[in-house]
């Protein structure tokens, strides 16, 4: 697994985005064990403390659950999973509305266009 | 937390020159604390402090509640900015050195990490570059299981391959009760395994706090912080 870390934001903030795209994309799969804290951040480079603030974080939202003796698991609720997909896609919508907008095009003008690409896509 | 390390008002000066001026720090066990500054801000003068190397001029510091001196001599484990091992050593010698200096030197760490490497302890020191050297130097320091690791300079002399196996081995070596101090200007290299940061300029701290406070507020890297902070 590749971790892409920005240099301008709070790391722990990053790597909780990336560890929910690893459980929504199915890196992680529901119910799955993971890794302990020192192989995940030594695999993202970054410091044990920050590793255990973000995964305490996931643990608050209910995304990740730890059981005290056998280590840390995914949610096994599929409808917590799917919230959270959802809710990653919407922020990339607003993300990518609020460009598009910058950029000076109107509602009509972004869904055709985002109506044709996606046609194309499908061929 | 109890504190590893703590200084009050410490001062060094050589003549009339100031290296440290009433620095106060606290700083707790569990940590990998970066100490930056420019050139000759007092980052060597302060882990020279730290080494019974040089005595403070004015005020203390303490680690794990004792002045520098035999006791924690044991406890800190000190990477140089220059070597002071010789030349003609093999690495098979030195390490049998650091066992009959060191009761907390683990060998058999110190030859797993040379494995990794690709490092044959029957080399002799002056046989290899000065990445290599670094990097046989930083294994010896990091096999002991010390209290405190005080890392002077440990990335300048390697590529950044390499200085990411180094940064590696820092982050699986280090062990939860203990403190990393790494002295360095090169920030953008080292600032995703740091916790905690210090800023030093012409002998004071200005500035201790956390990477990530210092991304939140300042929606900054570590990095650019430093530039701008320190701006010629």
């Amino acid at each position: 697994m590749h971790w892409d870390l920005s240099s301008d934001r709070p790391i722990y903030a990053q790597i909780i985005e990336q560890m929910e795209l690893m459980i929504c994309s199915g890196v992680y799969p529901l119910g799955s064990k993971l890794p302990s804290v020192r192989d995940l951040a030594q695999e993202a480079a970054v410091n044990p403390n920050t590793m255990q603030r973000a995964l305490s974080r996931l643990e608050e939202t209910g995304l990740i659950y730890s059981l005290r003796t056998s280590g840390r698991f995914v949610t096994e609720d599929v409808n917590m999973i799917e919230m959270t997909r959802k809710r990653i896609a919407r922020e990339h919508i607003q993300d990518f509305l609020d460009r598009m907008i910058r950029l000076g095009f109107q509602q009509e003008d972004i869904v055709s266009m985002l109506m044709d690409m996606s046609k194309e896509l499908k061929k | 937390m109890s504190n590893l390390l703590e200084c009050k008002d410490l001062t060094k000066t050589f003549g009339s020159t100031i290296a440290l001026m009433n620095v106060n720090l606290e700083i707790a066990r569990g940590r990998i604390v970066g100490l930056l500054g420019p050139n000759a801000s007092g980052k060597t003068t302060f882990i020279k402090l730290c080494n019974e190397l040089l005595t403070p001029t004015r005020g203390e510091i303490l680690i794990g509640g004792h002045k520098p001196g035999i006791t924690t001599k044991g406890m800190v484990s000190y990477l140089p900015e220059r070597t002071y091992l010789n030349d003609w050593m093999r690495v098979s010698d030195i390490i049998e050195f650091f066992k009959d200096f060191y009761d907390n030197f683990n060998p058999e760490k110190a030859h797993d990490m040379l494995g990794k490497l690709g490092i044959n302890p029957k080399d002799r020191l002056k046989t290899m570059s000065k990445g290599t050297k670094e990097k046989v130097q930083l294994i010896l320091v990091m096999s002991r299981e010390a209290d405190l690791y005080l890392l002077d300079e440990p990335i300048g002399g390697v590529d950044p391959a390499a200085r990411d196996y180094i940064l590696d081995t820092i982050l699986s070596n280090y062990r939860e009760d203990a403190t990393v101090i790494i002295s360095t200007h090169l920030i953008s290299d080292i600032e995703k395994i740091l916790d905690d940061v210090i800023f030093i300029k012409e002998g004071q701290v200005v500035l201790q706090k956390t990477v990530d406070e210092i991304r939140e507020e300042s929606g900054k890297s570590v990095d650019a912080l430093f530039r701008e902070v320190f701006r010629c």
